[in-house]
């Protein structure tokens, strides 16, 4: 048991340098590349959970990126996990930083490396787009209404009004509570209720969102 | 020598502590803290730091961080200042996740589970536009763009690297349902924008 752990360690250490080296822009980019390697691939937790480290990153100040790989390695291999994925996800951009400011005046005059990674950043924008539209389609699923307009009003929210996303988060958890509550208030609430509540809330969203 | 490093942990935990929502969000705060309040970099040299981030891998809290640490008190101020920065948040996200995973049998937590994770759906939709306009049009503003800035190339390779292997894919039947790598379809545009735009 002892020596698997050891293995998962070491894999978690080799897996996160690997999606750190690749992942451009930091931030929720790295989503896509998690979801590849420990979803999809070695299947070490689902998509729901994914989702819920997501949001837990997202949540907590610092750099979602290696809050992140501090939550997956701590799902995965516990408290030496967490702390091993967290070192492995800032040493790339560490190592890298530490030479570019070393030289960074010959860095940015130079053209082949500008050009190299003007097209990396094209193939993030492709593998950003992808999970964007996967994650959608699945909360689709979820068959609820004020979800249903979650989604687009955050994307309104942060995208165009350039909101705090964590700002978002706690007005979005704050709704959920208050949904769950009516919901256990009232089991048989019809439809036409649950969707005036959502427009309620929907329209307070907007109007919060003109006032800044 | 020792003193400076240990300067430099406190303000970068003091800016990783602060600086919720991660991002573009951080940028003010450092740029506070590290140009103006201590002087340790001038507003050009920020300005560039921000530009590097874009381009290289790894969250710009780090890279500054890292950029910062160095041009102070060389390799140690670069790992107290990267240290600094990202303690607060690993502390914070473990505390967070154990709690959600502790009381995920309440009605009202896995209530807040499911809405979270719909929020966080519209967060990386959000993530997912300012990227696609960050690599079309330079800016990461809506309201800033305009149709003259349009990169034609790094559209044209978004597109190309987003269909070509559902055309080409299928056309190899062992390969049949699925999808080239992160790694080896970032690779693949990289090199392309090496012919691309040299």
């Amino acid at each position: 048991m002892r020596e698997k752990k050891g293995r998962l360690c070491l894999w978690l250490f080799g897996i996160h340098m690997f999606i750190s080296a690749f992942t451009f822009g930091g931030g929720y980019v790295v989503v896509p590349m998690v979801r590849k390697y420990f979803v999809l691939r070695r299947k070490l937790f689902g998509e729901e959970e994914l989702m819920e480290m997501a949001a837990v990153s997202q949540s907590v100040p610092g750099a979602i990126a290696v809050n992140l790989a501090a939550v997956t390695g701590y799902r995965t291999a516990g408290i030496l996990g967490a702390l091993t994925s967290a070192a492995a996800s800032v040493l790339p951009p560490f190592l890298i930083m530490t030479v570019i400011a070393r030289s960074y005046e010959a860095f940015i005059a130079n053209q082949a490396m500008a050009a190299v990674l003007k097209g990396m950043q094209a193939g993030a924008a492709v593998l950003i787009a992808e999970t964007a539209a996967d994650m959608c389609r699945m909360a689709g699923k979820e068959r609820s209404l004020l979800f249903d307009l979650m989604i687009p009003g955050i994307f309104a929210a942060c995208f165009i009004g350039k909101w705090n996303a964590a700002l978002v988060l706690a007005l979005c958890a704050g709704l959920c509570m208050v949904r769950a509550w009516l919901r256990r208030e009232r089991p048989e609430e019809t439809a036409g209720e649950v969707a005036a509540e959502a427009a309620r809330a929907e329209k307070a969203g907007t109007e919060e969102g003109e006032k800044q | 020598m020792m003193d400076l490093s240990v300067k430099l942990f406190f303000v970068f935990l003091q800016i990783g502590a602060f600086s919720i929502g991660g991002g573009y969000a951080v940028i003010g705060l450092i740029q506070e803290q590290v140009v103006r309040k201590y002087g340790w970099l001038t507003e050009q040299t920020f300005t560039d730091i921000v530009t590097i981030s874009q381009m290289t891998p790894g969250p710009l809290a780090v890279n500054a961080s890292t950029f910062a640490g160095f041009r102070t008190d060389g390799l140690t101020g670069a790992a107290a200042a990267t240290a600094g920065c990202v303690a607060g948040g690993i502390l914070f996200s473990l505390l967070l996740y154990r709690f959600f995973q502790k009381n995920r049998g309440s009605y009202y937590m896995s209530e807040l589970l499911r809405g979270l994770k719909a929020a966080s759906c519209g967060l990386i939709l959000s993530a997912a536009g300012t990227i696609l306009l960050l690599t079309f049009f330079g800016s990461s503003q809506p309201e800033a763009v305009s149709r003259a800035d349009a990169d034609l190339r790094s559209i044209f390779l978004f597109l190309a690297a987003l269909l070509l292997p559902k055309i080409i894919m299928p056309l190899f039947p062992g390969t049949k349902g699925k999808k080239p790598g992160p790694i080896a379809l970032l690779l693949l545009t990289g090199a392309a924008g090496f012919f691309l735009y040299s």
